[in-house]
C-alpha cells in the first residue's frame, strides 16, 4: 500500500531534489573538500604563502605525543560522558514512569537542562565547582576536607568536564527512553508481574531488550555530542588544561586553528576528527545494531 | 505602461541620489576594527568621535570584532576576501604573525609618506621596541599596553608584621622568601599567587633579568631561532617556586587572571602578581582590605635589572587602500598620540600613556601623586634602555608556545614533571612549532 507519484517528466525530479542538493554540496562539501586541501598544505593565515606538503602534517601530528595523549583524553571522556548521561537519564526514565501524581510536572522540569546551551552549563558548574570561587567546591573543602583542585589536578578537571557535559545530555536521553518506555505494551509488563517476576526482573527482560532500539540511537547521539558539543564546556570550564589533561580533540582544534593560527595542522586535525566519527558510527551500525531488538 | 513609468522614474531617483552623493565633497571613510569591548569600547568610541569632530576630510568607524583572538580572525577573513579595514588591532603576540602577513603598511612609512616627522625618541622605548623590525623600524602603532607588577594586601602584611614594599625600588627574591613564609607563619592560607604564569614568571622574569628567552636576539634577528628558557636561572626560578608550594608560600591559580584573582581577594594569598590593567579590577572589587602595589620582584644577583616588557596590542595599518585614504588614517594615528588623548586613555584605562611627554604632562598636573599605583608600572618598565634580550620576543606561532609553556608548567605544579624536564620538554616541543613556521614562510 505505498503511496507511489509517478513524475511524467524526468528532469523533475532532479530539479525537486535540486535545493537540498546545493545545500549540501555548499556547506557540507565544499567546507570538507577545502579542509581536505587545506591539511595538505603549509600555509600562513592569509594565504599568502603556501607550499603542498602532501601528508607532512599528518605525519607530524602523529609523532606528536600530545597529539595521541587528546586522542586517549577524548575517548575517555566521551565513554565517560556517554555512560554517566545514559544510565542517568535511563535510571530516571524508570523511576519517572512509575511517578503517578505530577508525572507531568516532574517530566518537564526534568527535561529544562536540555535548553541550556553548554557553555551556560560550563559556566554553571565551574561557578559550583571552581577551587577559588566555586560554592560547592568552597564548601566540601571546609566541612569534609577534601582538597578538590581541578585547576591543578587533571582527575579533577576531567570529572569536572564531564559531570558538566553529561548533566545536560540526561535531560535528552530522559525524553528518549520515557518515549520508548511508553511504547512498550502494558500487558507484557502487567503479565510478568503476575507471573510473579521482581520490578528489577521485569526491567532487566522485559524494558531493556524492548528499549534496545532507543538505547542504540541515544548512544551513537551521545557519543557525536561529546565528540563535538561539549566544546562549549570545555571552552568555558578548563580551557583544556592543566596541562592538556582536557584537550579534546574538537578543543585541539580550534587552539590551533582558531587561536593559534596553525591552519595546516588544525585542517590535518578536523580530517582526521571527521574519519574518527565516520569509523564510530559505522561500527555501530554494524556490530552494536545486530544486538539491537526492533519490535515488528 | 503605468508600472513602466513608475519604475523609469524611480530608478532614475535613485541615480540622482547616488550621483549627488557623489559630487559633493563626502568624507573618506577610514576603518579601524578593534577588540576594545565594553567600557574601554566606550572610551574607544569617545576618542574616534574627538578625531571626527576636530576635521571634516575623514571619518573613522570605529568596529569592535569581538576578543583579540576573534579580532586577528576577522582581519584574516577580511585580507584573504580583499575586503580589509584600513587599520587593525592585534595583540602583542600576534606580532610576528603579523609583520610576515605581506599585508601590512610599517607605521613607520606610513607616518613618513604623509608628511609626518614623528620624534619616536619620545616614545616609552620598550613599548615601541616590541613592535619594531630588526632594524628598529615601527612596524606597528602601539595602542594599548601594559606590564606585570606585584599587588600585595596591606592588612595582611602589617599583621604579620613585613614592612610595607617600596614602589620604586624592587625587592629582591630572597626577601620574597622571607616575606611569604612570615605571611603563612601568620596564618594566611597563602603566600604568593600569580596570574598569566608564562607572561610574568617566564617572558618577564627573562627579560628583568636579560636572559634570553630565544636565540637570535629572541627571534628579531631570524626565523630559525630556538628557545632557551631550558636555562639553569629559569629552571631554578621555577624550581623555587614549586619547593614553595609545599607550605603554600606559592600555589596555582590557573592560567588566567580569574583564579589568581579570586585568591587575593579571598586573602588567600598575601602577594598577587597581574597585569596593570588588573588596577582597575581590584579597585572595583576590593572593599575589605588595604592593598598597594610594588615592582616585581628581582634576584638578588641583578644588581641593575632590566626593564619588563609589554603585554597588550597595536594598531596595525593594511596594505590595499588608496593614498588618500592613508593620509587619513595617519591623521588618526597622529591624533591617537596627542597629549590630550593617550592622558585621557591611560587615565581612563590605566594602560600606559605611550610618549613621554604626555607621561609628563600627567606628572606635572600631580595625576600620579593622586594615583601612586599607576606609576609603578610605568617606572619599572622605564627604569632602564632595552637590550636586544629585554626589548620583547618575536616568535612564530607564539601563542601556541605560551600554550605549551602553560601546559608544561602545570606538570610541574602537579607533581608530574620535574623543572627541568618540563622546561626542556617545553623548549623541544616549541621548536617543533618555531621550524614549522619557518617553512611555511621559506
Amino acid at each position: 500500500m505505498i503511496k507511489r507519484s509517478i513524475f511524467k517528466s524526468r528532469l523533475l525530479p532532479y530539479l525537486l531534489i535540486f535545493p537540498q542538493i546545493l545545500v549540501t554540496v555548499a556547506f557540507f562539501y565544499w567546507p570538507a573538500a577545502q579542509g581536505l586541501m587545506q591539511s595538505l598544505m603549509l600555509s600562513d593565515p592569509f594565504g599568502m604563502h603556501n607550499t603542498f606538503v602532501w601528508f607532512d602534517n599528518f605525519i607530524a601530528l602523529f609523532k606528536d605525543p600530545l597529539y595521541l595523549r587528546s586522542v586517549v583524553t577524548t575517548l575517555l571522556f566521551s565513554a565517560a560522558t556517554a555512560f554517566v548521561s545514559i544510565s542517568l537519564g535511563l535510571f530516571i526514565a524508570t523511576m519517572a514512569n512509575r511517578a503517578l501524581r505530577v508525572k507531568a510536572l516532574i517530566r518537564t522540569l526534568l527535561i529544562w537542562p536540555y535548553a541550556v546551551a553548554p557553555a551556560i552549563s560550563g559556566i554553571l558548574w565551574l561557578f559550583l565547582l571552581h577551587p577559588s570561587y566555586g560554592v560547592v567546591a568552597l564548601a566540601i573543602k571546609r566541612w569534609f576536607g577534601v582538597d578538590w583542585n581541578p585547576v591543578l589536578r587533571a582527575g579533577d578537571a576531567l570529572t569536572m568536564v564531564v559531570m558538566a557535559s553529561a548533566w545536560k545530555e540526561i535531560s535528552y536521553n530522559f525524553v528518549f527512553f520515557m518515549a520508548g518506555m511508553q511504547s512498550i505494551p502494558k500487558s507484557l509488563i502487567e503479565a510478568a508481574a503476575m507471573d510473579g517476576a521482581s520490578p528489577f526482573r521485569r526491567f532487566w527482560s522485559i524494558t531493556m531488550p524492548l528499549l534496545t532500539p532507543t538505547l542504540f540511537f541515544v548512544t551513537v547521539m551521545n557519543i557525536i555530542y561529546a565528540f563535538f558539543e561539549t566544546f562549549g564546556v570545555i571552552h568555558t570550564v578548563t580551557q583544556g588544561g592543566p596541562g592538556g589533561s582536557t584537550n579534546i580533540l574538537v578543543y585541539k582544534v580550534y587552539q590551533d586553528g582558531f587561536i593559534g593560527l596553525n591552519l595546516g595542522s588544525s585542517a590535518a586535525q578536523s580530517i582526521v576528527l571527521m574519519s574518527l566519527i565516520i569509523l564510530i558510527t559505522v561500527l555501530q551500525f554494524k556490530y552494536v545494531e545486530r544486538k539491537v531488538q526492533y519490535t515488528g | 505602461m503605468k508600472n513602466r513609468r513608475l519604475l523609469m522614474f524611480s530608478m532614475f531617483l535613485v541615480l540622482v541620489v547616488f550621483s549627488a552623493g557623489q559630487v559633493m565633497a563626502k568624507p573618506i571613510t577610514i576603518n579601524w576594527w578593534h577588540a576594545m569591548r565594553s567600557a574601554r569600547g566606550e572610551i574607544c568610541n569617545y576618542m574616534i568621535k574627538q578625531f571626527n569632530e576636530s576635521q571634516d576630510k575623514y571619518v573613522v568607524v570605529g568596529t569592535n570584532k569581538g576578543n583579540y583572538d576573534e579580532t586577528v580572525n576577522a582581519g584574516v577573513a577580511a585580507i584573504r576576501a580583499k575586503k580589509q579595514p584600513h587599520i587593525l588591532q592585534s595583540f602583542e603576540v600576534g606580532t610576528q604573525t603579523m609583520m610576515l602577513s605581506g599585508a601590512i603598511y610599517p607605521v613607520y612609512k606610513l607616518m613618513k609618506d604623509a608628511g609626518y616627522d614623528v620624534n619616536w625618541k619620545d616614545y616609552l622605548q620598550p613599548v615601541l621596541s616590541y613592535y619594531m623590525n630588526s632594524d628598529g623600524n615601527l612596524m606597528s602603532m602601539p595602542f594599548n599596553s601594559s606590564t606585570p607588577v606585584m599587588y600585595y594586601n596591606v592588612d595582611l602584611f602589617k599583621k604579620a608584621g613585613i614592612p610595607l614594599l617600596s614602589k620604586s625600588e624592587a625587592i629582591t627574591w630572597d626577601d620574597m622568601e622571607e616575606i611569604t613564609a612570615k605571611l603563612v607563619k601568620s596564618g594566611v592560607p597563602g603566600g604568593l599567587v600569580t596570574a598569566w604564569q608564562s607572561w610574568t614568571q617566564i617572558e618577564n622574569y627573562s627579560a628583568i633579568h636579560n636572559i634570553p628567552f630565544a636565540t637570535k636576539a629572541n627571534g628579531y634577528e631570524g626565523l630559525d631561532c630556538e628557545l632557551t628558557i631550558n636555562n639553569d636561572k629559569v629552571v631554578n626560578h621555577i624550581a623555587r617556586l614549586k619547593s614553595w608550594m609545599a607550605d603554600g608560600r606559592f600555589f596555582y591559580g590557573g592560567q588566567k587572571y580569574q583564579g589568581p584573582k579570586a585568591e587575593f581577594l579571598a586573602q588567600n594569598a598575601g602577594l598577587y602578581i597581574d597585569s596593570i590593567s588588573g588596577i582597575a579590577k581590584l579597585k572595583k572589587a576590593v572593599k575589605d582590605f588595604k592593598w598597594d602595589v610594588a615592582p616585581l620582584p628581582v634576584e638578588s644577583w641583578m644588581k641593575e635589572p632590566q626593564n619588563s616588557i609589554i603585554g597588550g596590542a597595536s594598531n596595525w595599518v593594511l596594505k590595499g587602500h588608496s593614498k588618500k585614504e592613508y593620509e587619513g588614517v595617519a591623521a588618526f594615528l597622529d591624533f591617537l598620540a596627542t597629549n590630550r588623548m593617550q592622558g585621557y586613555w591611560h587615565m581612563q584605562t590605566g594602560y600606559f600613556p605611550i610618549t613621554l611627554t604626555s607621561y609628563k604632562g600627567l606628572k606635572d598636573v600631580g595625576y600620579f601623586d593622586a594615583n601612586p599605583f599607576q606609576e609603578v608600572g610605568i617606572k619599572q618598565m622605564t627604569r632602564r634602555e632595552p637590550t636586544k634580550i629585554s626589548r620583547g620576543l618575536r616568535l612564530g606561532y607564539f601563542i601556541q608556545i605560551r600554550n605549551i609553556i602553560n601546559e608544561e608548567l602545570e606538570l610541574v605544579w602537579n607533581d608530574s614533571k620535574t623543572p627541568q624536564e618540563a622546561l626542556d620538554n617545553a623548549v623541544k616541543r616549541s621548536n617543533i612549532k618555531l621550524r614549522e613556521f619557518e617553512k611555511t614562510y621559506k
